[in-house]
């Protein structure tokens, strides 16, 4: 069943000669439960297309629809309940005069939600934390640690869709296969959907079913996660694209 | 190499000893492994305090050398391309000015000179428009350019060492490949020895030719690059094994813990 259905997406930013045309033409469909990669170089639009899914574009224009319903600009509270993002950089997306328990109480106020202790407890227990961090401050935290929080204040509401933005790429590689592998397990118990916008093929082919291969703008094309296999892309860019990320060659044809 | 903190002595760099002739060696590590301060050691820019044995770079003794000559070795004998070149150039100060600075800090040339040897080192790095990127101004190129530019300048007085801190890391994979080859191909022309730190192990294996795995301020392993796979201290097979790619999916990642792999 579909979730959430992109059409003939476009987002622009700037006016006259300075417009940015960020997004054009973008059009796929996430199925309840899957797990979609966006991939692509910086300026190829992936946030882009993830920010507008999570409200924080409302200068979109085209076709999108979430478990049918049109998306609107501006979202209602019960979009939010039912959409969550993770950011990149778990030094910025978390306040650094709050503590973990006020982080993780204000989405549970916005929304209204009773039960906020146990909820608490639970979802810093969910992200394998436990309450001994309830009361620190972020710069308490090492960086693992605080995209565990920024994971919980997004769970918290009980989500069915995660939109995951680089969620890893500022952490060191051990302390990424620890989120990975929680995102994993958080995945299967709670039967989420996943959009996980990222540069790196491995995070990818990893954690996603499908994905769509982006640049400057445009989506390139569709694989499946086992085009990440070997390689196995239609495009010379997707193909390049893979090549790169498997270290450095050294001269046999160029790539840019 | 040590720093005092609130009172508190921290070792950032326990115990490394290490040698090199003109080949590339790489420095791979987590964040706070010490591979940065390892090569902030060798530019005598650390702001802890360096104790050695023996620290020398070709027949200079770094431990007792002076201030002077120890800046003149800075961006003369040996250069340094750091992580981003958004915070490593001028961003007031237009490219080619940076240029031509750090090459007469170095050596006496007329202007005319050193404006040419700017702009032929902007050629060499592949800089298809030198004169364009002479006059910009660093927010006006990208980022992969602008690496490019800051290799340039270290290249300008003919290093004998150049030591990269994570050069490509804030690029992009395509982007990170052409600075790599301009770089390979700089060691190979002039004979250059170059010290390529980074978190990346596949990239390091790939483009080095020997490597040091640093954890907590030590070096627990040297390999030849090539024969990474070989790698015995189990940190260094846990750095590999818990990368994320298509062999992976479907089960969980291996975690290190602190001893190493943990089942």
């Amino acid at each position: 069943m579909t979730l959430i259905r992109i059409e003939n997406l476009d987002i622009s930013f700037g006016k006259g000669a300075d417009r940015v045309d960020a997004v054009k033409d973008v059009g796929f469909d996430v199925a309840r439960g899957d797990s979609f990669g966006l991939v692509g170089e910086s300026g190829s639009g992936k946030s882009t297309i993830l920010r507008a899914l999570a409200g924080l574009n409302p200068d979109w224009r085209g076709a999108v629809t979430y478990a049918g319903e049109p998306l609107s600009r501006r979202p209602s509270l019960a979009y939010y309940k039912r959409v969550q993002m993770v950011f990149q950089d778990p030094f910025g997306s978390l306040h650094p005069r709050q503590t973990v328990d006020q982080i993780l109480r204000e989405p549970l106020a916005i929304h209204r939600m009773d039960d906020r202790e146990r909820r608490i407890l639970e979802v810093l227990d969910d992200v394998r934390l436990g309450p001994s961090f309830r009361f620190r401050f972020p710069h308490q935290l090492s960086g693992g640690q605080r995209q565990r929080v920024a994971i919980a204040r997004a769970l918290i509401l009980e989500p069915e869709t995660l939109l995951l933005d680089e969620p890893t790429s500022a952490l060191d590689v051990s302390i990424q296969a620890e989120i990975l592998n929680l995102l994993v397990e958080l995945r299967a118990a709670r039967s989420l959907t996943f959009v996980l916008v990222s540069h790196d093929l491995g995070v990818i082919a990893h954690m996603c079913d499908r994905l769509a291969v982006m640049r400057q703008g445009r989506i390139l094309e569709f694989a499946a996660a086992d085009a990440l296999d070997d390689g196995r892309f239609e495009t010379d860019y997707a193909q390049n694209l893979f090549r790169a990320s498997q270290g450095y060659r050294a001269e046999q044809g160029d790539i840019a | 190499m040590s720093f005092e903190q609130r009172g508190r002595r921290i070792e950032a760099v326990r115990g490394v000893s290490f040698e090199m002739g003109r080949e590339k060696l790489g420095i791979v590590g987590e964040s706070g492994s010490g591979k940065s301060q390892t090569g902030r050691a060798v530019l005598g820019l650390s702001e802890g305090k360096v104790e050695a044995t023996r620290l020398r770079f070709q027949d200079l003794d770094l431990l007792t050398l002076g201030r002077r000559i120890r800046r003149d070795l800075r961006g003369g004998k040996i250069g340094m391309v750091m992580q981003d070149p958004k915070f490593s150039l001028n961003p007031v100060m237009r490219i080619g000015k940076q240029l031509v600075e750090a090459l007469r800090a170095h050596e006496k040339v007329s202007a005319s000179a050193a404006r040419h040897r700017a702009l032929a080192a902007l050629e060499a790095v592949q800089i298809d428009d030198p004169e364009r990127v002479y006059r910009a101004y660093p927010h006006e190129l990208s980022g992969g350019m602008g690496q490019r530019a800051m290799i340039a300048m270290m290249l300008l007085p003919g290093p004998d060492l150049l030591i990269a801190d994570e050069p490509t890391s804030a690029l992009d994979v395509t982007v990170q490949q052409t600075v790599l080859r301009i770089m390979d191909r700089l060691v190979q022309e002039r004979g250059m020895g170059l010290i390529l730190i980074s978190h990346d192990l596949e990239l390091v294996a790939t483009f080095c030719d020997r490597i040091l795995v640093m954890k907590d301020g030590r070096i627990v392993e040297t390999l030849a690059a090539d024969r990474l796979h070989d790698a015995e201290h189990p940190y260094t097979r846990g750095l590999m094994s818990c990368l994320p790619g298509a062999a992976t999916r479907g089960r969980p990642l291996p975690v290190m813990s602190r001893e190493g792999l943990r089942p």
